[in-house]
């Protein structure tokens, strides 16, 4: 079989979400801040259901201390995130929009870079820039969907991960207290769980189901 | 008495300042939201809460 075409492969979505729900994907448009153990996998699920607009951002380059848990590959090792994540997201939806970003969020580029999204998705390390990010667009774009993860480090039960509703359009994923300060460390499967969690949140949203 | 994270609390005339305070969190890593709505930093010192108000502070945890 040769190289599936734009048409094969958006008939092939159809054929599993079926065409109202694929026609919802389609016209999200999602920015996700941070591409490490949460943003490569929310980023890849994503794609892979069709979402219409990813935007990828991150300052950080792919680090061999990365592999065991995000979706970078060892031949990558160096690379920014944002170049080899859009690699990898190509090769499983070829025809996404993708676009990409090496860049730190602050307080002052964040009001001009995640103005063009509906919907925002925190995927950082670091608890303060969490934070920083989440009273930013809260504070600056009421109208924005924003999902943040918080609590998914060390080897908890998977079912201690839960999706809150914190806000009328803001929503909490994680188990809300495993910090990998505490030495817990990060292991793919646990983190890969929250951020299923996250991209499902914002699957719900574009197919306007709105509760947890 | 003003809901915070679910729980009731004799704390109204309060600040959201002095909430985080005697509760020990740290400012620079939470979110907090009253009556649904976002409180920016910049009001932690100045915003009182009311009695019969709903505050849900969200403490943010590193990893990801």
């Amino acid at each position: 079989m040769g190289f599936p075409t734009k048409k094969e492969m958006y008939d092939a979505l159809v054929e599993r979400h079926g065409e109202g729900l694929q026609a919802k994907f389609s016209k999200g448009t999602v920015a996700v801040c941070g591409l490490g153990g949460l943003g490569s996998n929310i980023a890849l699920h994503l794609v892979r259901a069709g979402v219409g607009h990813i935007h990828l951002m991150d300052f950080d380059k792919v680090d061999i201390s990365n592999l065991n848990r995000q979706q970078y590959f060892p031949d990558q090792l160096g690379r920014y995130k944002a170049d080899a994540l859009t690699e990898t997201l190509k090769r499983a939806a070829p025809y996404c929009d993708i676009t990409s970003q090496v860049v730190k969020l602050d307080e002052d580029n964040i009001d001009k870079l995640l103005a063009p999204y509906d919907i925002i998705c925190e995927a950082f390390d670091k608890a303060d820039q969490k934070a920083m990010l989440v009273n930013a667009v809260l504070e600056k774009f009421p109208e924005k969907y924003l999902l943040s993860g918080s609590g998914m480090a060390g080897l908890g039960s998977s079912n201690e991960i839960i999706t809150r509703r914190i806000g009328k359009r803001f929503y909490l994923c994680g188990d809300g207290k495993s910090d990998v300060s505490d030495g817990l460390g990060l292991v793919s499967a646990r983190v890969a769980v929250c951020a299923a969690h996250q991209a499902n949140m914002i699957l719900r949203i574009l197919a306007d189901e709105f509760e947890p | 008495m003003v809901k915070v994270n679910g729980n009731e609390m004799d704390i109204a005339g309060m600040t959201v300042s002095e909430l985080l305070e005697k509760e020990g969190y740290k400012p620079e890593k939470v979110a907090v939201e009253l009556d649904l709505e976002i409180v920016p930093k910049a009001q932690y010192s100045s915003c009182i809460l009311k009695d019969g108000s709903s505050v849900e502070v969200v403490s943010f945890v590193g990893g990801g």
